[in-house]
């Protein structure tokens, strides 16, 4: 393997721009890198070689001429096929869109282009971001580089797994219910769901839009920081980013924070939680103690696990979600309908509704139908007040839970998912139980918080486990300081997967 | 609640949501949304009166933009995914009789 692709997306830029290597340099190791090993991870949906060539040339020129290319210039970074852009195909891993070009591209991408990073393409997603393991992608699923029997986790499962294959530098990916924070835990590496509205989602293709955010997919902490710094911040074509001042992530990122103030939710810390898990999290708990961390227990008692005799988990948080969400994609996905643009029927239909049902009949997968269906029986006359009113008063019992946490605590510490990385198929023939891999962080989406995922060691059968720090809203700067203690303190950090399938070169 | 989602309920349900579905997943579908409905039935346990809806994570109300024209797609830009289009128009099957 190239040595390039061993550094992490700051190194890189450092040795792009004390003129060690070029941007362009560092595209070809990573095309290369594709090409030798994409086959089997089937991270990307498209790699966008000749827009990436462009980019890394320009970047190239400009520090040739002594200009400035900005925070992330010459980054190979890898977009969720949610992310518009006006080059290559925006398909959300749907046959709905398999051909659809956006007309413009996403506030979040055009802010990493704008800062020099070199988009390589677009990565593979459960279809419209419905699911936690990519196996709901039109393109079949993405593969965990860790083990590759096994799931990379999702809906961003092709950003994780390109990340942690070192098929990129960085991604991006978006989070509706854990899509950002689960599969970097399941691939041993960092991922970040912002606050709601820090980041814009102009461009980013719909899914629940009170929960979605878009964020970064690391190998470290402070390549999040890196990227959080330039995609945050207010956007007019948004209305429902905020207008805040963004802070420097970077600036302070290595500085401890003194007299840190460490929440343990005890709801996600029962017996039901993978033994081993439990121990990581214990560990990592440890860790912040020595470092001079107070540590005590809270308690979210609206987002408790509840095992029942069967072992079968259950949690008002996932009830609450899967209203909430649905209710919204069922909304947002009405606009698909073989008329404007995405899939059409090639029946003949005999007038417009038919042609409005076949169509979406045709170019939507079975969790998209389900959700779509599920939502639309909760908006649904004599339903409404019943399901969807009584989950948006959950909601607010369970942002109130965060909000009393964060009267005594800076951030709130758990896993961040109940098992390592599960099989392919262990989970596709019950959509509840795909469900359940969301336990610990669909509360946070709920609630608007951001939060982070980060390794924190590995199980007995090699795959990583994650933690994740929940803060309060707009402390993103708290968040990855927490995080940048634990990877310092406990050398926990650039986990690399072992060489499976890898040529020996 | 009670939830009985019948093959009736679940053909009304792809009815409202424009999804056309076969006797097999009408079949499959009334099983699994009524596990899903089950599930969350829970929700019905939990004491909400008095308790505000909340719709949004971020409480912002009637964010405006100045009135002032901007740039918008070209009708070309518009039209460019259109499955079936006539000069600057999306075609859609006939939706009003000959008589």
């Amino acid at each position: 393997m190239n040595n390039l692709l061993k550094l992490s997306a700051l190194e890189l830029k450092n040795a792009i721009s004390r003129g060690d290597t070029t941007a362009t340099e560092a595209l070809e190791a990573y095309l290369h890198e594709i090409s030798v090993q994409d086959g089997a991870l089937r991270a990307y949906n498209e790699v966008l070689v000749d827009e990436a060539r462009d980019q890394a040339r320009r970047i190239d020129d400009m520090r040739k001429i002594g200009e400035s290319p900005g925070l992330l210039a010459g980054i190979p970074i890898a977009i969720k096929n949610n992310l518009c852009t006006t080059w290559g195909r925006t398909t959300c891993s749907s046959k709905m869109l398999a051909n659809f070009r956006a007309p413009y591209t996403a506030t979040a991408v055009a802010r990493i282009r704008q800062a020099g990073a070199v988009v390589l393409g677009k990565t593979n997603m459960d279809e419209f971001a419905m699911g936690s393991s990519t196996e709901n992608s039109a393109h079949g699923a993405s593969v965990n580089p860790w083990d590759l029997s096994r799931v990379p986790g999702g809906s961003s499962g092709g950003s994780a797994s390109a990340v942690a294959g070192s098929l990129c530098s960085a991604a991006l990916g978006s989070d509706t219910g854990g899509s950002i924070r689960q599969p970097a835990a399941l691939c041993g590496i960092v991922g970040l769901k912002p606050t709601y509205g820090r980041v814009s989602r102009y461009g980013l293709v719909a899914y629940g839009s009170s929960l979605d955010q878009i964020g970064p997919m690391t190998r470290d902490v402070a390549d999040c920081a890196a990227v959080m710094n330039v995609i945050a911040g207010h956007d007019p074509a948004d209305a429902t980013s905020l207008d805040r001042p963004v802070p420097d992530y970077l600036a302070n990122l290595d500085e401890p924070i003194k007299g840190l103030r460490i929440g343990l939710p005890r709801e996600f810390l029962s017996d039901a939680l993978d033994p081993e898990i439990h121990r990581a999290i214990e560990n990592a708990v440890e860790v912040y103690r020595s470092l001079g961390a107070e540590v005590k227990e809270v308690s979210l008692p609206h987002s408790r696990i509840d095992s029942g005799a069967g072992g079968e988990l259950s949690s008002f948080a996932v009830a609450c979600y899967y209203i909430v969400a649905t209710a919204e994609a069922s909304s947002n996905l009405a606009r698909y309908d073989g008329v404007h643009y995405g899939h059409r029927t090639e029946r003949d239909a005999a007038d417009i509704i038919d042609l409005y049902s076949r169509s979406r009949a045709e170019g939507f997968g079975d969790e998209v139908k389900r959700r779509i269906m599920l939502g639309t029986y909760v908006l649904s006359s004599g339903y409404y007040d019943a399901y969807y009113l009584k989950a948006l008063k959950v909601r607010r019992l369970i942002k109130n839970d965060f909000d009393e946490a964060f009267e005594t605590c800076d951030i709130l510490l758990c896993p961040t998912t109940p098992s390592p990385a599960f099989k392919m198929n262990e989970k596709t023939a019950d959509p509840l139980e795909m469900y359940l891999a969301d336990i610990y962080t669909i509360s946070v989406n709920l609630a608007g918080v951001p939060a982070i995922s980060i390794p924190v060691g590995l199980s007995s059968r090699n795959l990583p486990i994650g933690m994740q720090l929940i803060g309060g809203v707009f402390r993103e700067d708290v968040v990855l300081r927490a995080a940048r203690m634990f990877e310092k303190a406990s050398g926990i950090c650039r986990l690399t997967p072992p060489p499976l399938g890898r040529d020996a070169e | 609640m009670s939830n009985k989602i019948t093959p009736e309920v679940v053909r009304h349900i792809g009815k409202l949501a424009r999804i056309e579905l076969d006797d097999q997943q009408v079949e499959m579908l009334g099983r699994q949304l009524g596990d899903i409905l089950r599930y969350v039935d829970k929700l019905q346990a939990l004491n909400t009166d008095g308790v505000a809806p909340m719709a949004h994570a971020v409480e912002i109300h009637n964010v405006l933009a100045d009135d002032a024209p901007g740039q918008s797609l070209t009708a070309d830009e518009a039209l460019a995914n259109a499955p079936a289009r006539d000069n600057d128009f999306f075609m859609v099957p006939k939706v009003l009789g000959d008589s």
